[in-house]
């Protein structure tokens, strides 16, 4: 492949003051790829998408490098980059309803971001918003886009913010939970439609999510993060069936599915024992250590980097079950 | 079914709002959230509610939990009618069947050291007395230190957090649980100790679970029986595992269709 990846991020450092939420990450999505970045609350994975997009709340530092489009974006300035926001990057955030103008029409609110980014008159923008809300499967275009936000529902909302993020052929959408605030009847036809529209402009997608089935749904690669780094990385097929590192496998042990549950009742689910650490009070060495089973004193002292197994462990699943047979 | 004796049960339960009037002179419309319910739930037994967003759900657990009056229908709790019975028996009825909720940052006071917290629902049941060894003896259940007493919510994550908002509504003694998502808001790592938390509480304090949740594995691995609500009428019942693998109602099999797993999603053939 000669193209440039969509984004090719390198010991990215965010932070707040003297204390870092996310530690040193480094991945990439090559043009038209799908990434999975994967954690639980306080990993550290969303303040890695907001670093993306020059979006971190005030007072928050980047550091190291995130290439895109043949910049580094943590040293561009804020109008180079609101310039940029919406056409070759943009973002899908979690909740519909607070990131919609509440006061303004949604076919406005699509239109406004063809406007900005592409040299056409209003109307034209309009008629693009329409034709872009017929791709999202919106019953009633043209009526819809009259509405205003809260006249529509999650579902339909979430698809308006869809087509917003897609409406200049991005090279890279990152959607941050995008379906988590939605009904499960709903989320599927979301995941579906982000699916095939990503795949047809061919934009990469970063998909920013704690479900796991979602990942594997949808993604082609996948990062694993704890407490500010990445603790896996790798093909989804191969990380999702054979992972490596405990707290990989330990999430997806502690997803029920219908096959583990006993019809008696009996089945207990596993989970995974204690708590994702604070940022003020990381553990030494590995930040997994308290809560692995294969966790020694190595493992308490140094921190392992990510190997070429794609687990950043000292003691990786396959190899301890080794030991202890 | 005739040999269940439900200890909390609603029967023929209908509830209906009234909408605002379309023209000055229409007659205003109504819009029935519940449509004839039959719900309940035995002593020792764990039951789930499953059902789309704007199905009744939160409606019936209104209902169930005595927060909102039927239009019509009884809520029967121990034998008696709660709304025609006295108020000593429709007190007992408000001791006896208790809530956690979903978010547990939200449901808890920021402000309210967890002791406090605790004491709360003994003060507005106004259950005399001395509450002390009941408040250890409940932090025991729930797994957690007495040193959390003199905390704040902020303090602890949301798995200890869900674990004192249960703690709490186990503080009156009470026989029934109505949990709506307990779980929604928390990590999937930690979703497992409170599920198996509320699984031990049914078995080992003989109480009945009420168990609300979106994600049917859940259900199904917490609940032994499970109904199915949409356009508030109850569609299906039956054992979760059995129901959720060979569902019959159209409603039953789209929530099931809706279902992704990680097996699904590696295999391709989820979306």
């Amino acid at each position: 492949m000669t193209t440039a990846p969509a984004i090719e991020v390198k010991n990215l450092i965010v932070g707040y003051e003297d204390l870092n939420a996310v530690r040193g990450v480094s991945f990439s999505v090559p043009a038209g790829g799908r990434m999975g970045l994967v954690g639980e609350s306080g990993s550290g994975k969303s303040m890695t998408a907001l670093a993306l997009m020059g979006l971190l709340p005030s007072g928050w530092q980047a550091r190291g490098e995130v290439l895109h489009d043949g910049v580094n974006l943590v040293t561009q300035s804020d109008k180079a980059l609101s310039s940029r926001r919406g056409k070759t990057i943009s973002m899908v955030f979690q909740d519909p309803m607070s990131s919609l103008n509440p006061v303004r029409r949604v076919g406005d609110q699509i239109a406004d971001v063809i406007h900005r980014h592409s040299d056409v008159s209003r109307r034209e923008a309009m008629r693009q918003a329409i034709d872009l809300m017929v791709q999202m499967n919106l019953p009633r275009p043209e009526q819809l886009a009259r509405s205003y936000p809260h006249q529509i529902s999650g579902g339909q909302k979430q698809r308006i913010m869809i087509a917003m993020a897609l409406a200049c052929y991005p090279q890279l959408i990152i959607a941050d939970e995008p379906t988590t605030a939605l009904d499960v009847t709903v989320q599927k036809q979301v995941l579906r439609l982000l699916n095939a529209a990503t795949r047809e402009r061919n934009s990469a997608l970063l998909m920013i999510t704690h479900d796991l089935p979602v990942i594997a749904a949808m993604c082609d690669t996948v990062a694993v993060m704890y407490a500010g780094r990445i603790v896996e990385y790798g093909p989804v097929q191969e990380v999702f069936r054979n992972p490596r590192h405990h707290y990989t496998r330990g999430l997806l042990d502690s997803q029920p599915t219908m096959d583990n549950i006993a019809l008696d009742g009996t089945s207990r689910l596993v989970s995974i024992p204690g708590m994702v650490p604070p940022l003020q009070r990381l553990p030494s060495g590995c930040a997994f250590h308290p809560r692995c089973p294969a966790a020694t004193d190595k493992c308490r002292a140094e921190m392992p980097e990510l190997a070429a197994n794609g687990a950043a462990c000292w003691h990786p699943v396959g190899a301890t079950a080794a030991v202890e047979a | 079914m005739s040999d269940r004796r439900p200890l909390l049960a609603m029967q023929q339960v209908t509830q209906a709002y009234s909408l605002p009037r379309t023209a000055l002179f229409s007659p205003p419309g109504s819009f029935t959230v519940l449509d004839s319910i039959d719900f309940d739930v035995c002593a020792g037994e764990a039951v789930g509610l499953v059902g789309e967003s704007g199905a009744g759900k939160t409606t019936l657990t209104r209902i169930l939990t005595g927060m909102e009056r039927p239009q019509s229908g009884q809520v029967m709790f121990d034998g008696t009618d709660i709304w025609a019975a006295g108020p000593a028996a429709r007190a007992n009825f408000r001791r006896s069947v208790q809530m956690v909720l979903q978010n547990p940052r939200s449901s808890l006071d920021p402000r309210m050291r967890v002791g406090t917290a605790l004491l709360e629902p003994m003060r507005s049941l106004r259950i005399e007395g001395d509450h002390v060894k009941r408040l250890h003896e409940v932090l025991d259940q729930v797994g957690l230190d007495s040193s959390a007493l003199e905390r704040f919510p902020h303090e602890f994550s949301g798995g200890q957090l869900q674990r004192i908002a249960i703690a709490r509504a186990l503080m009156p003694n009470p026989r029934v649980l109505v949990a709506d998502e307990p779980v929604s808001a928390l990590d999937v790592s930690i979703q497992a100790q409170v599920l198996n938390l509320l699984k031990d509480l049914v078995r080992d304090l003989n109480l009945g679970l009420v168990f609300i949740a979106h994600d049917l594995s859940v259900v199904a691995y917490t609940t032994s029986r499970v109904s199915v609500i949409a356009a508030g009428r109850i569609v299906e019942v039956g054992q979760p595992v059995e129901l959720f693998t060979r569902p019959s109602a159209p409603q039953t099999k789209n929530l099931v269709d809706a279902v992704l797993t990680v097996e699904s999603g590696l295999s391709g053939a989820a979306l």
